[in-house]
């Protein structure tokens, strides 16, 4: 029963109280850069929240089965990155051989996820925390979701935005910027919330 | 000890990089997408400019257009005539026929264009239409601030004498980015065998043309009759002339009142062609006197 509700508290921890976007500043880049349309923000969640759990499954093996043993765990963050880029690449590869369509509308952004610091960050959280192999997980894969959540809530009111009255000097960046803090701190709503 | 460290941290990431780098390079044969060889055959005949004329982004996407069928092998204005027959060679079809294209400016208003004001703000001409409906009188003149010419990268636009942006035929390449980059409208493509050209696309009715601007085309029809050839037709208040049909004789620069077709035709070829029109009506006049006299006798 713990590890069930260990596990809840993870899961609504990386979706609302702790969304990697708005409360921890992980993944902004890809969080401004494709969320123009919620089509192509619902297409960069779902490839995140995916690289985010097999990130997150194959770096605690590589962490617990090769580099804690061999006392070698201040080379996480190396070892991490040299894993996430390799599986970015088997997936696309994967992917475009197995699943072309989707590979198709994924497009550009599987590459990008690479350097995406949201899926290093929740690998490095998940060494940080102690999480187990099913927790290590959980929290990647709810963490992607938390991702997802964010990016399409705020490619949504982008899309609305073109509509709105705001002064021209606002245009772009500034007035997405402005958007972008008042959701962090609708978020910060969040962050009472407990499972007991 | 401290060196044996970091030699083992090395030898440790370096053989996990290259089991890594294994199993990728297992994976890049198992999953390989054998990709057609056309597309690189096709790319290496278009321009390379990266214009985004052809209305891909960039000469890849316009090559895999072209291989999908989705864009015609002429898709690529800057390649030319030769390398688009190549490119039908390698999709297996017939070289297409087809005259090189250029981009003409219709507008040759410029500083004979009345002024409404001042515009003093951005060197843009989208910029100034915003302002008041930009400066000139004439709603569709050209506004001389260049942004075709920063459009160009061939470098074949300028903005001419008499303040009007000019196309340097040599150098287009018919790729019309400028066409995009003008808020008027006023650049299209035309044959480049073709030295007849209308300059002025005022579509308002005779008086409201005549008094913007004292190179516009009034819509007054003289061209349409004088026309051997049935080149030339006014079309929504502007002169259009029909390049399948027209033959270049420029008899329709000579008799416009308002020298709104290119080339013009100078003071003395008008009274030329004037005064050999009149002598022609007088003889068809005596000729038809002499015809009406003669049953009589």
């Amino acid at each position: 029963m713990d590890q069930i509700n260990q596990l809840l508290a993870i899961m609504l921890g990386a979706i609302l109280a702790n969304n990697f976007i708005f409360s921890q500043f992980l993944g902004i880049c890809p969080f401004l850069g494709v969320s123009k349309k919620v089509d192509t923000a619902v297409g960069m969640g779902i490839a995140v929240t995916f690289v985010m759990g097999l990130a997150s499954a194959v770096c605690f093996v590589v962490n617990n089965f090769i580099l804690i043993p061999l006392g070698l765990g201040y080379m996480q963050t190396v070892a991490f990155i040299l894993v996430i880029a390799s599986l970015v690449q088997f997936i696309e590869m994967f992917l475009q051989k197995s699943m072309p369509s989707l590979y198709t509308a994924l497009g550009v952004y599987l590459p990008l996820i690479t350097t995406n610091c949201a899926v290093l960050g929740v690998v490095l959280l998940n060494v940080q925390n102690n999480y187990n192999f099913i927790s290590s997980v959980v929290y990647g894969i709810t963490g992607g979701l938390g991702f997802l959540l964010a990016i399409v809530l705020f490619a949504s009111i982008r899309e609305r935005l073109v509509f709105a009255d705001y002064p021209k000097c606002w245009d772009g960046f500034p007035i997405a910027l402005v958007t972008a803090g008042l959701m962090a701190l609708a978020f910060m709503g969040f962050s009472g919330l407990k499972i007991w | 000890m401290d060196v044996m460290n970091i030699v083992f941290a090395i030898v440790v990431l370096g053989v996990l990089g290259a089991l890594f780098g294994l199993v990728l390079s297992v994976a890049s044969k198992i999953f390989e997408v054998k990709k057609d060889p056309r597309e690189e055959e096709i790319l290496s005949h278009l321009a390379g400019a990266n214009c985004g004329g052809c209305g891909y982004p960039g000469c890849a996407g316009c090559a895999a257009a072209i291989l999908a069928g989705e864009a015609p092998v002429t898709a690529c204005a800057p390649a030319g005539a030769e390398n688009a027959a190549a490119i039908a060679q390698i999709m297996g079809q017939e070289a297409p026929t087809g005259e090189r294209q250029v981009a003409f400016v219709r507008c040759n208003g410029g500083t004979n264009a009345k002024k409404r004001f001042e515009y003093v703000g951005v060197k843009d001409c989208m910029a100034a239409t915003k302002v008041a409906a930009g400066p000139l009188e004439c709603s569709f003149g050209c506004l001389g601030f260049g942004s075709c010419v920063a459009a160009c990268q061939f470098g074949a636009m300028s903005i001419g004498p008499n303040g009007t942006a000019v196309v340097d035929p040599d150098k287009c390449t018919a790729c019309m980015a400028c066409a995009a980059a003008c808020p008027r409208k006023l650049i299209v493509s035309v044959p480049a065998s073709k030295k007849v050209h209308v300059a002025c696309a005022n579509q308002d009715k005779g008086k409201a043309a005549m008094s913007v601007c004292a190179n516009s085309c009034i819509g007054c029809g003289l061209c349409q009759k004088e026309c051997k050839f049935d080149a030339i037709h006014v079309v929504n208040g502007v002169a259009v002339i029909d390049y399948d049909k027209c033959k270049g004789c420029k008899l329709c620069t000579k008799v416009c009142p308002r020298d709104a077709i290119l080339p013009i035709a100078t003071a003395e070829e008008k009274e030329k062609y004037k005064a050999i029109k009149k002598a022609q009506a007088e003889k068809a006049k005596a000729a038809a006197e002499a015809k009406a006299a003669e049953p009589k006798a």
